[in-house]
């Protein structure tokens, strides 16, 4: 069983099935491709994150090996032997899967908006709904909270009025089932450090200050603005931009210890496609150390700086506070040993990397460890970064600690051959 | 004449938005040669698919176009529907009428429309002149090899051989361990590297699946995917192997000393490099684990050391930054407190790249609890004075010029590719960087796979990394190899170079052009053959043949010609 | 064979050793220095400004100037060479500044002319295994620090003489001379240059340092290739024995004079008195 749909569980899942395996792959969500299905594009190469993602998502949704389970999540988990028994609680979609071929008609029908999660709060969705067009399962749910129908006692009921198949189904209700495996790869991703903690950034109040999954949303031809740079309070094409790295990361006292390690690099990369989508605008990002590790990362930053002209100023921000139509920045430059003060029209928060919510709960079920900042624990930082130290659970991704897509990856494929060694030592 | 079944796809509204694809359809019901047309709102759904399975039933088709999305998303999805309903996978192909057609004419659908019609036309025409094939199927050698005993390609090995596949390890030196091995201890928890090291080695050479070649190097490969041919020499004997998959795993060197001319090159004895400084700090090095000048002996009082000793300076060494260096200096500094509690450590840095789990802390501890002293500035210049090395930096956040008379100077000098990784890429027929890194088959999510089918990379050989991240590579590469294994026998996409032996003159032209090494000249009939499991189908022969006689199954000459009738006629 | 030459205001007055000796050892090796019929002064500085074109007018006619009498231009002081190399490199390479410079002289020039330095000369067109062989009067033993500064060999991407870290040039023509160079950490180290205008007391300290490191190595010499080095490093020993206890004074000469007492030609036009520390003494001595 694999414990998270993003790109890391999607590898694992991938890995182990292509073997010859047979895999379940449990998502929280109704469709797999965890953030990177929000991600607009990304470094070095700014490939489009969507469009080299859904083959993979495609191939999970196809496998003949792969038990896609969305919109469920892990109940409890006892051992049996050599084996482990997993309840899976599946949450109601209000839609019969079997049924529905994914047309789309209700989605179109449904006459209630409300704003979207995926969207993270900048855009909107119907009340049916699927997290994206290319989702897989292409299969909506339906958001009872919000639902008219449901709230109203049985008013509306339009998405069942038009489904060509009639798999509107209002009655159904959670289920509930064990599944027998052999091993688990753990990779349930990560959370952004929430802005309203980040009192001295404003706090989640002003429109116009943001957080860098937003930002992507903002750049992606498949988000709200269809990839259109307007500044959530008015729309305008912001022309001072401000990105703030380190926004609640390597700060004890107002966020967290450790490094999220990746907001460095896709900093560099908005602050570039800001860049390429704005000529005449200027984009700040103030950090603390420019982290570029990766393979052509430094080559990627050089280019920001160099030829997009991208303004780095070394400094933390102070403060950052609405004036008129402006959002005001303050900041130091440490090089020149001066205060900055910008007065952007649109300010991105590189917020801290956070363990996924459901983390805590899960290392419980596990009974795998998680570390002081809540990561799962691997059995030694240096030779066994894979294993939980638990036999036949295995960590993958960002849940493990922060990053970026290419380590996720590898972690996912890593996770993959043990858990092939540990079948091949079984039969 | 074929019968050919049109499937248009509405896609949502995703093409029913901007093209009228019930226009479409009534338009090809009437086209030369398709037998039947039909429209559906998700051709990709279970139903859809069964409308496709349907119509071949009924209407007796022998060839299929569904007119959708790109082919790269379900090519595969509709083939596999038409194989189950008995008819050859490689009739059915897909027209591409949402990326190239509804998308990019959103505001048009008059003319979205048209085109539409015309690209499926073109789809039409090809499927008229497609021949059935069946995908090559190649035997597996189910043995892996490995090149290089450093921790990735021992990681590699332990898990391909858990698994119980037979794996050859080749290592150039005579003990495994690589790199790993002339290490002192890890950063984070000052953990033995070589107590880490010796419970990997044990496994590998404990492990019977495992067959350990020190001394040895890789002298030629052939072969393919599934069914290498390595020859390996071993002390003077070359045996040849025969393996499925080969991990590439040959690590790192440093870039050489002498080259930083202003840091004194190898000119001055106290000023050493990284991994002379951690032979230094393990207890089975030199000194014994004592920290000495190499020029007298003397416990040194003042120890600088400088990062980016050549990385992230594309004019003196090379652009790209080395990773490990911030974190290994760290610990290099905090070990070098330790043992001299009242010495002074001064680290030059440009930024402090703690990338990993807890790396930031760690950097932290150094500062805070041992007194490390931190300096953001490059260093200029390294020289003797008054029996010191004086070094000269600057500090950019007191805008101060910085001039300290060390006892011993570290430098942190770049990662470099192996000395012989360049050489062995090309045996490998493996693509490297401008640096000479082994390249990725895609830099986000293919990591571990060399773009070169059955070849894997692992650890610092496609670019700087620290031992987590090799292990994890190990790993990985390893699962690749696994998955490989697990199948009954590989399959080779069929859309492979022909050769028209009536044509072939025999010249030779294509066997120099081919990039793969998918050609020769039959000693006896003297006409060019197509190794077919080696050719990838990129068609540079085609181009090359002076008497036309290579072709590509399935785009043949007069098969594109005929599309492009369709398009003009249409 | 013909080569245009380009002295420089310096080498016109304060450094007259210097260009004598630089054209009479030139003329012994064959090499026909002949001066630019019309010139004016360099600017002597380049401009670190990116737009300050308006500096580089001078050096754009003196190129001008010399593509109308030939192909190529020569120099001997660092200062004149590093502007023209310079100036050269961005007429040819930086269309839109060229346009600039070439509207504002109302005349055209592409960068054609190729900007040589004698010791470039010396090293790719005469070579130093011959020097050595023309050479009558060895500097057997005589221990010599070369001493390259910053202009001749930066920056490199722009310059291209020789490595800007571990140059070798001036070190391979004083050993063709006969001399026993020393390794110095300091030789390309900054003299000070112009702040000895306005901030004596820096070139004073900087010019001290690089000195004390060639003593150190055991020079008896140092040698240059540049007028206003040759100021500082000489002329600034005068404040040094008072600043610096302990301080020896050495002589700076210009690698020409040392080629030209080398080659046996009379030296009475090298300026070697108008030194501040009279290098006639251990001249003599060798």
């Amino acid at each position: 069983m694999v414990i998270g749909g993003g790109i890391s569980g999607i590898q694992a899942a991938l890995d182990i099935a292509n073997s010859g395996y047979e895999v379940v792959l449990v998502e929280r969500l109704p469709s797999i491709g965890g953030h990177m299905a929000q991600l607009s594009e990304t470094f070095p190469t700014l490939d489009c994150s969507q469009c080299i993602l859904t083959p993979r998502t495609v191939e999970v949704g196809h496998h003949e090996k792969i038990k896609l389970v969305t919109y469920s999540e892990v109940e409890e988990v006892r051992s049996q032997g050599d084996d482990l028994r997993v309840k899976v609680r599946r949450k109601p979609a209000y839609v019969d899967w079997e049924r529905c071929t994914g047309c789309g008609l209700c989605q179109e029908k449904c006459p209630w908006r409300v704003t979207s999660d995926f969207e993270r709060g900048i855009g909107e969705r119907k009340v049916i709904y699927t997290l994206s067009p290319q989702a897989v399962p292409n299969k909506p749910v339906i958001d009872r909270e919000h639902c008219v129908y449901f709230q109203k006692g049985g008013k509306c009921g339009a998405c069942a009025k038009f489904c060509p198949v009639e798999a509107i189904d209002f009655q159904q209700k959670e289920e509930i089932w064990e599944e027998q495996v052999g091993a688990i790869v753990v990779a349930t991703g990560y959370d952004l450090y929430p802005m309203e903690r980040l009192s001295e950034y404003d706090g989640g109040h002003h429109p116009d200050v943001i957080d860098s999954l937003q930002f992507e949303r903002l750049l992606s031809a498949s988000g709200p603005t269809a990839g259109e740079i307007r500044r959530p309070s008015d729309g305008a094409v912001p022309k001072e931009v401000v990105f703030v790295q380190c926004a609640g990361s390597r700060d004890p006292e107002r966020g967290v210890a450790y490094c999220s390690q990746i907001c460095c690099m896709y900093t560099a990369k908005q602050a570039l496609l800001y860049k390429h989508k704005v000529h005449e605008g200027q984009a700040y990002v103030f950090y603390i150390d420019i982290r570029a590790g990766g393979k052509g990362y430094e080559e990627f930053v050089q280019r920001a700086m160099e030829e997009e002209r991208v303004l780095y100023l070394r400094g933390k921000v102070s403060k950052i506070f609405p004036q008129n139509s402006k959002v005001m920045v303050w900041g130091a430059d440490t090089l020149s040993g001066k205060r900055v003060e910008i007065a952007a029209d649109l300010v991105i928060l590189a917020t801290a990397i956070l363990p996924s919510q459901g983390a805590w709960d899960l290392k419980e079920k596990l009974g795998i460890k998680i570390d002081e900042s809540g990561f799962y624990e691997e059995a030694h930082p240096q030779v066994r970064p894979i294993e939980s130290g638990v036999p036949g659970i295995y960590l993958a991704g960002a849940g493990q600690g922060p990053k970026d897509i290419p380590e996720a990856v590898a972690q996912g494929s890593a996770a993959a051959a043990k858990v092939l060694a540990l079948f091949a030592s079984e039969v | 004449m074929r019968k050919v079944g049109v499937f248009v796809c509405h896609c949502g509204r995703n093409i029913a938005g901007t093209v009228d694809v019930e226009r479409v359809t009534e338009a090809l019901r009437s086209y030369p040669g398709v037998a039947y047309s039909i429209d559906y709102l998700y051709m990709c759904s279970d139903p859809g698919q069964d409308l496709i399975k349907e119509a071949i039933a009924k209407r007796d088709l022998d060839g299929v176009v569904v007119a959708a999305c790109s082919p790269a998303m379900h090519e595969i999805t509709f083939r596999r529907t038409v194989a189950a309903a008995g008819l050859n996978p490689y009739l059915c192909e897909v027209a591409n009428i949402r990326e190239q057609c509804s998308w990019v004419h959103r505001d048009d659908m008059e003319r979205a429309t048209l085109k539409a019609i015309q690209i499926i036309g073109t789809i039409v025409e090809k499927v008229h002149h497609d021949e059935p094939l069946v995908p090559l199927a190649v035997p597996i050698a189910r043995r892996a090899l490995i090149i290089g005993g450093g921790i990735a390609g021992l990681q590699a090995a332990s898990d391909i051989a858990a698994a119980g596949y037979a794996v050859i390890l080749v290592e150039r030196e005579e003990r495994l361990g690589g790199r790993m091995a002339q290490l002192s201890g890890t950063y984070l928890n000052f953990d033995s590297t070589a107590d880490l090291l010796s419970e990997k080695v044990e496994v590998v050479t404990r492990n019977p699946h495992i067959t350990v070649l020190t001394r040895a190097q890789v002298e030629a490969v052939g072969g393919y995917l599934g069914d290498f041919k390595v020859k390996v020499r071993q002390q003077g004997n070359d045996k040849e192997y025969e393996v499925g998959a080969i991990v590439v795993a040959t690590g790192y060197d440093l870039y050489p000393k002498e080259r930083l001319s202003e840091y004194g090159g190898e000119r001055y004895p106290d000023v050493i490099d990284g991994l002379e400084f951690e032979r230094m700090l393990s207890p089975t090095g030199p000194t014994a684990g004592e920290v000495r000048c190499p020029s007298d002996g003397r416990v040194p009082q003042e120890v600088v050391f400088v990062q980016c000793a050549g990385s992230r300076d594309p004019e003196r060494g090379v652009s790209y930054c080395s990773k490990i260096c911030c974190m290994y200096t760290a610990k290099q500094a905090m070990m070098y407190k330790m043992q001299v509690p009242q010495g002074q450590a001064y680290i030059f840095y440009i930024d402090i790249r703690a990338l990993g789990k807890g790396y930031e802390e760690f950097t932290q501890r150094a500062m805070e609890e041992h007194r490390v002293l931190y300096l953001r500035g490059k260093v200029s210049k390294v020289f003797p004075q008054d029996g010191k090395m004086m070094v000269w930096g600057a500090d950019t956040l007191s805008g101060k010029r910085v001039e300290v008379a060390a006892d011993l100077v570290v430098l942190a000098t770049p990662m470099v590719p192996n000395a012989d990784a360049f050489g062995l890429a090309q045996k490998l027929r493996v693509a490297t960087d401008e640096y000479g890194f082994f390249s990725e088959a895609h830099p986000k999510l293919r990591p571990v796979e060399s773009l070169t089918a059955g070849v894997y990379l692992a650890g610092a050989c496609q670019a700087p990394k620290d031992i987590p991240e090799a292990v994890t590579q190990g790993g990985a590469a390893a699962a690749k190899v696994l998955s490989l294994f697990s199948q009954e026998k590989i399959t080779h996409d069929p859309i492979v170079a022909a050769v028209d032996s009536e044509l072939c003159a025999g010249c030779g032209i294509c066997v120099e052009v081919c990039p793969y090494e998918a050609r020769e000249i039959h000693p006896l009939t003297k006409v060019a053959v197509v190794k077919e499991v080696l050719c990838q189908g990129c068609g540079a022969c085609l181009v090359a043949c002076p008497n036309k006689a290579s072709h590509l199954r399935n785009f043949a000459p007069a098969q594109i010609m005929a599309m492009i009738e369709a398009l003009e006629g249409g | 064979m013909r080569h245009l030459y380009f002295p420089g205001c310096t080498l016109s007055t304060k450094a007259k050793g210097f260009a004598a000796s630089g054209e009479a050892s030139a003329r012994a090796l064959g090499i026909d220095l002949v001066e630019l019929s019309q010139w004016n002064c360099c600017g002597a500085t380049f401009p670190l400004a990116m737009d300050n074109l308006l500096a580089l007018v001078a050096p754009t006619r003196i190129l001008l100037n010399a593509q109308k009498e030939g192909d190529h231009l020569v120099a001997l002081c660092s200062i004149c060479y590093h502007v023209l190399k310079r100036t050269n490199r961005l007429l040819r390479e930086e269309a839109d500044k060229r346009e600039k410079i070439n509207l504002f002289i109302e005349e055209e020039y592409r960068g054609e002319v190729r900007v040589f330095h004698l010791l470039g000369l010396l090293r790719d067109e005469i070579g130093f295994e011959t020097l050595s062989q023309r050479v009558q009067k060895r500097f057997q033993g005589l221990k010599v620090a070369p001493y390259y500064g910053c202009l001749l060999l930066r920056p490199f991407q722009e310059i291209g003489l020789d490595d800007p870290e571990e140059p070798r040039i001036l070190d391979d023509f004083l050993a063709s001379l006969g001399c026993e160079v020393v390794e110095f950490s300091h030789k390309t180290e900054c003299c000070g240059s112009y702040l000895t205008m306005n901030s004596s007391e820096v070139t004073r300290e900087l010019s001290h340092a690089i000195l004390r490191s060639a003593l150190a190595s055991g020079a008896q010499a140092v040698v240059t290739s540049c007028p206003l080095c040759q100021f500082n490093l000489d002329y600034r020993q005068g404040e040094m024995a008072a600043h610096y206890p302990g301080f020896a004074q050495i002589p700076v000469l210009y690698f020409t004079q040392l080629l030209g007492i080398a080659l046996g030609i009379e030296s009475d036009t090298f300026g070697l008195a108008d030194h501040h520390v009279d290098p006639r003494p251990l001249l003599r001595e060798v």
